[in-house]
């Protein structure tokens, strides 16, 4: 098999798939060109959690199982764990990914990155710009 | 119920091709290079199939060459076309934007060494015209290589026509007949072909066989060294049950292609009327000078990856053009040639049906995609953005 079970788990049964009218944060990553966008909604509670998470996702297989296991990572988890999460993390949870797939836990650890910083802009809340550099993709230019 | 909609990627041998193979292991098993009975045993049944796929193409036995596959009968027919133009210091090539990539990629070897290819537009509806190729032909051309049938979108080309427009330019031509042989008739004379490749697993024959067949007077260049066998244009002892099964499988496809291509025309017809119903859908190249089994469809705002596994968990076996089937980043090129943007590109589906499948598997499909492709289309943040108009609707 190309994917591991947890891989086919997580695209069979997507976690936390659906929209959010009443998002605080949304980020969208990706490229349509290149074959996967994913874009990650964020309820934030006052104390810095996040309550609820919400994806949708235009790709293959494995990037739908990326966004689905990187939500439940996250979910109820403080914005700056989220943020901490990295792309090898989602790679581990899923027992592997085959080496062409690996682009998509890159995005699906940028789809957080982005709702989050989302969410700063919208409540006005400062940050370190170097934490959110936007990946440029070559192959898209 | 589980569904082969795959048969434009391999085909399950028949069971006339495997009786003969396995007949073969056990009675033919030595090496057509012995000069003792057992050999020449093998040899003579070697004939007995190269004369076989001869008569069945409109060839001469002595035209045939056994290969490995497509890929590399592809390869050899390419390069001795281009050492033979070298020779006359003509460096010209002429093919299409929608070849296979056995042609595709030694055309960018030759590249490399000098040669110009010139790459044929195949338009909307994937066809190009023999009035493209004359116009392109110039003094230094030396080969014309077009494929017969497209091998993801089914379009069959106008090969006759191209081989006349080649013949009266004195300019060799190879096609790739790899999904047309077995499939829709093929004669090497009535279509002034010069070198054909083809593959026995395409017409349920066994995988690894193949062969070249090329024009007497052709001076082929080897792509394999090592041996006295055919003719000395590709070494390697001969795997005589293969082909012998090859010759048997060819030859039964070519009995029955009326009875089967009306069955799987039926089909295929069932598959596009109904999968048409699907909003935001489209059938990819002409229809009117098509392989019977194949369609190919994009679906807007999903990609085609996740909707090939969802298919495969319903039972059913089909392909895709999307970069992830592909292991590149790039949706396929045969749909990218015929103009489709990226995004759309990635959403095909491939089904390519044989006349084992049924009319009953037909309906599976035709309830199972639409199902799938609304389930992922709900999951897609694209379709979401084409459905709000924030992103134009190409289909």
């Amino acid at each position: 098999m190309l994917y591991s079970e947890k891989v086919m788990d997580h695209f069979r049964n997507p976690r936390n798939v659906g929209k959010m009218d009443d998002a605080d944060g949304i980020g969208e990553v990706g490229n349509a060109k290149c074959g996967d966008i994913m874009k990650m909604y964020i309820k934030v509670d006052n104390d810095g959690i996040i309550t609820d998470v919400k994806f949708n996702t235009f790709g293959c297989g494995s990037a739908i199982a990326t966004s689905s296991i990187a939500t439940e990572m996250i979910k109820g988890r403080s914005i700056d764990e989220a943020l901490t999460l990295s792309n090898r993390a989602v790679v581990e949870a899923l027992d592997g990914l085959p080496a062409h797939k690996i682009h998509c836990s890159v995005l699906a650890e940028e789809a957080v990155k982005a709702a989050v910083k989302d969410y700063y802009d919208k409540n006005g809340i400062e940050y370190d710009k170097e934490m959110f550099k936007e990946v440029s993709c070559e192959h898209c230019e | 119920m589980r569904v082969y909609a795959d048969n434009a990627a391999t085909t399950k041998m028949s069971e006339r091709a495997k009786g003969v193979m396995i007949d073969y292991l056990d009675k033919f098993y030595g090496n057509a290079s012995s000069l003792h009975s057992t050999g020449q045993e093998a040899a003579e049944k070697l004939q007995e199939a190269r004369k076989s796929i001869a008569d069945a193409i409109g060839a001469d036995p002595i035209e045939i060459y056994f290969t490995s596959g497509g890929s590399e009968a592809d390869n050899q027919a390419i390069v001795s076309a281009a050492n033979i133009g070298k020779r006359k210091k003509k460096m010209h090539i002429i093919s299409t934007a929608f070849e296979h990539h056995a042609v595709l990629h030694t055309l960018n070897k030759l590249e490399k060494e000098g040669f110009e290819v010139t790459l044929l537009d195949v338009h909307e509806n994937g066809l190009v015209t023999a009035q493209q190729v004359a116009d392109a032909i110039r003094e230094d051309t030396c080969l014309v290589t077009i494929m017969y049938a497209n091998n993801e979108i089914g379009t069959v080309q106008p090969i006759a026509e191209i081989g006349e427009v080649c013949r009266k330019a004195g300019v060799l031509f190879h096609t790739d007949a790899v999904q047309a042989i077995g499939h829709i008739p093929v004669n090497v004379k009535k279509d002034k072909v010069d070198m054909l490749s083809a593959s026995a697993h395409k017409f349920k024959g066994p995988k690894g066989v193949g062969f070249l067949y090329a024009k007497r007077g052709i001076i082929l260049s080897n792509i394999i060294e090592g041996g006295a066998q055919e003719r000395g244009k590709r070494a390697g002892t001969e795997n005589i049950p293969a082909i012998a099964a090859m010759a048997e499988a060819l030859n039964e496809s070519i009995e029955n292609m009326e009875k089967a291509n009306e069955k799987v025309t039926k089909m295929r017809d069932m598959l596009i009327e109904g999968l048409s119903k699907v909003p935001h859908s489209k059938v990819n190249g002409d229809m009117s000078a098509h392989l019977p089994g194949t369609v190919n469809m994009c679906f807007e705002g999903i990609e085609g990856e996740s909707l090939l596994l969802m298919l495969d968990a319903d039972g059913i076996c089909a392909s895709s053009g999307s970069a992830c089937t592909s292991g590149s980043l790039d949706p396929s090129h045969v749909l990218l040639a015929l103009g489709i943007p990226h995004e759309v590109a990635h959403g095909s589906l491939r089904l390519s049906i044989s006349d084992e499948n049924t009319e009953e598997e037909m309906k599976h499909i035709i309830e199972s995609v639409p199902k799938v492709v609304d389930y992922l289309r709900n999951m897609s943040p694209v379709w979401e953005s084409l459905e709000k108009g924030e992103r134009e609707h190409f289909i």
